[in-house]
């Protein structure tokens, strides 16, 4: 039960990721692999600041601001130097790379000693229920200290999910969907969709470095390798996403990726119980989205198939 | 109004794809004015217009809107003044989005977007009585997505669009060609009504020389990126598709002779 309690919570960090690749790929139809840099970047960046002693929610701040400059660069790389997507996010991933190198000074930085945000939500978990507290939920004991952080990262999750829809509702947000939707079109009505797509890659990196800066701290380290494959794991949690909820409205996808993103974290957290190798676990996820992507597009050619059987019979 | 001054574009210079798409165009359209473009293909009429939008910066010339030096203004800064209607009739909409965020969309054209709710309650019913009288039954689903919607229906709301906040030009690309006939004449049919109620000043580029006859104030006929004719005033009523037909017939006879002969040939006996 605590392990089911540890991924639901993972995958509500992770949430935020999804997120961020919700907004690059769904909304601007923009591969962007910076991500796999600015995961750590939020990382990095936030555990350095924890350890110099700085707030750590002002840490995780800075840590999304972080992201956003990492995701600005790409944008800027992309529309004014009109270097492809793909392109220019493995531009700025690999850059990033030697700069989290930089800003950790070496490749892991430990935070189990350190004040982080969750150290805040265990102490007031004491102090509230007792130290080392015991709650029984549908007969399995769990300590009350985790349903505390799962609760913290809930509400956090929602807090942030909210600003987004509305964001996303307001009239700058409504023109971002467009520029992703028909560039031709809005540019007719008068938006730069260079600024459009700057502003939302760089959103989307901030959301996912946030991402990073949270993980880092509720597991008590930050990795330089900690961002591979985090594209993959976010446009994984998405499609579960949408494949679960099936309106395409804002609020619904946004909703989708949360759940998503909890429901694909809780499949591998059963997964490696049930004996996989944790080193198959990245070409199964890369299986799994290449085929959730294809799926759609085999299940409309063996309708049309049958269909064309049904008229010749 | 609109003063296009000797523009020339070149697409794909030095090298064997250059195209002179735009070889000194000059034009100037008053106030109100609803011009008639017309032209055999690759004559550069659509590139002409393309030109004034802003889609590309022109080699040369410059274009002028009501006084205003436009030459190097980018595609989204000229669109403040100029409403577009595209000929893909998917071009004008975002299929994903719903019609009334559409709308929503277009009566922001050129304004500053802030965080302000970008579908206010209050302009719904305005939206219904807007699209009403396309009488296409639109206002019972402004919540659909336009990806929903038929060819016809998204270029009646794309014409919507374009000039919901009346702009100082209207652009119209061959904006029925890619429609059935009967979807065709409805939408010219809601053009003609549009211009009419504001008096816009309007450049349509067409393929269908009956529309350039029965439409507007004012025909130009291009050819090779230049202009080849011009009617205005009693010429153009009196012009008829026929006439347009000689036209085009005496410039394909010219181009099958060489360019300098043509020349020679027009200095002796025209």
């Amino acid at each position: 039960m605590s392990l089911l309690i540890g991924s639901i919570t993972i995958g509500l960090i992770l949430a935020l990721l999804a997120l961020g690749i919700f907004i690059s790929f769904r909304i601007f139809d923009f591969p962007d692999i910076t991500v796999e840099g600015s995961f750590t970047f939020g990382a990095s960046a936030g555990a350095a600041l924890i350890v110099a002693g700085v707030n750590p929610l002002v840490a995780s701040l800075v840590s999304f601001l972080a992201g956003m400059a990492a995701g600005a660069i790409t944008g800027v790389i992309h529309t004014r130097f009109r270097i492809n997507p793909l392109l220019a996010g493995i531009l700025v991933m690999t850059a990033l790379y030697s700069i989290n190198l930089h800003v950790m000074g070496k490749s892991n930085i430990p935070l189990l000693s350190e004040t982080t945000v969750f150290t805040w939500i265990e102490n007031l978990s004491n102090r509230v229920s007792g130290i080392d507290a015991r709650t029984i939920i549908i007969g399995w004991e769990v300590a009350t200290r985790d349903l505390w952080l799962l609760m913290f990262c809930f509400l956090a999750i929602l807090m942030f999910c909210c600003i987004l829809w509305w964001f996303f509702k307001t009239n700058i947000g409504t023109a971002m969907r467009a520029t992703g939707d028909n560039d031709q079109m809005i540019r007719a009505l008068g938006v730069n969709t260079k600024w459009m797509i700057i502003a939302g890659i760089a959103l989307s990196n901030g959301f996912v470095a946030l991402s990073g800066a949270m993980l880092a701290q509720y597991q008590g380290f930050a990795d330089v390798q900690m961002g591979i494959g985090m594209m993959v794991w976010g446009l994984a949690s998405v499609i579960i996403g949408e494949s679960i909820i099936n309106d395409r409205s804002v609020g619904m996808v946004i909703a989708g990726a949360v759940i998503g993103s909890v429901l694909f974290r809780l499949l591998v957290a059963i997964a490696l119980r049930w004996g996989l190798n944790p080193n198959d676990l990245k070409i199964i996820t890369a299986v799994f989205v290449f085929i959730a992507l294809i799926l759609p597009g085999l299940l409309k050619y063996r309708k049309r198939l049958t269909l064309k059987r049904g008229a010749h019979a | 109004m609109l003063k296009i001054n000797n523009i020339t574009k070149t697409f794909n210079p030095g090298t064997v794809n250059e195209v002179r798409a735009l070889q000194g165009v000059s034009v100037e359209i008053e106030e109100g004015g609803f011009v008639c473009v017309l032209g055999t293909n690759g004559s550069g009429k659509s590139t002409a217009l393309n030109a004034v939008a802003g889609a590309f910066i022109v080699d040369e010339g410059t274009i002028k809107l009501d006084g205003v030096d436009i030459t190097r203004w980018s595609e989204h800064k000229r669109a403040k003044y100029i409403g577009r209607v595209f000929q893909n009739p998917f071009s004008g909409t975002a299929p994903n989005m719903s019609i009334q965020e559409n709308l929503a969309l277009a009566m922001k054209r050129g304004k500053t977007r802030g965080i302000g709710w970008g579908l206010p309650k209050s302009l719904v019913g305005d939206f219904k009585r807007l699209v009403k009288p396309l009488n296409m039954g639109l206002e019972e689903r402004l919540e659909s997505p336009m990806g929903k919607l038929s060819g016809g229906q998204r270029q009646a709301l794309t014409l919507l669009m374009s000039t919901i906040l009346k702009p100082k030009l209207l652009l119209l690309d061959e904006h029925t060609a890619a429609l059935d006939p009967k979807t065709a004449s409805k939408v010219i049919d809601l053009t003609q009504q549009v211009i009419a109620k504001d008096r816009l000043t309007t450049l349509m580029v067409t393929h269908s020389m009956q529309q350039a006859v029965n439409l507007g104030d004012r025909i130009i006929m291009m050819h090779l990126g230049k202009i080849a004719y011009d009617f205005r005033g009693e010429d153009k009523k009196r012009l008829k598709v026929k006439d347009l037909l000689t036209l085009f017939d005496e410039l394909r006879r010219k181009d099958n002779i060489d360019p300098s002969v043509a020349a020679l040939l027009e200095e002796y006996y025209i």
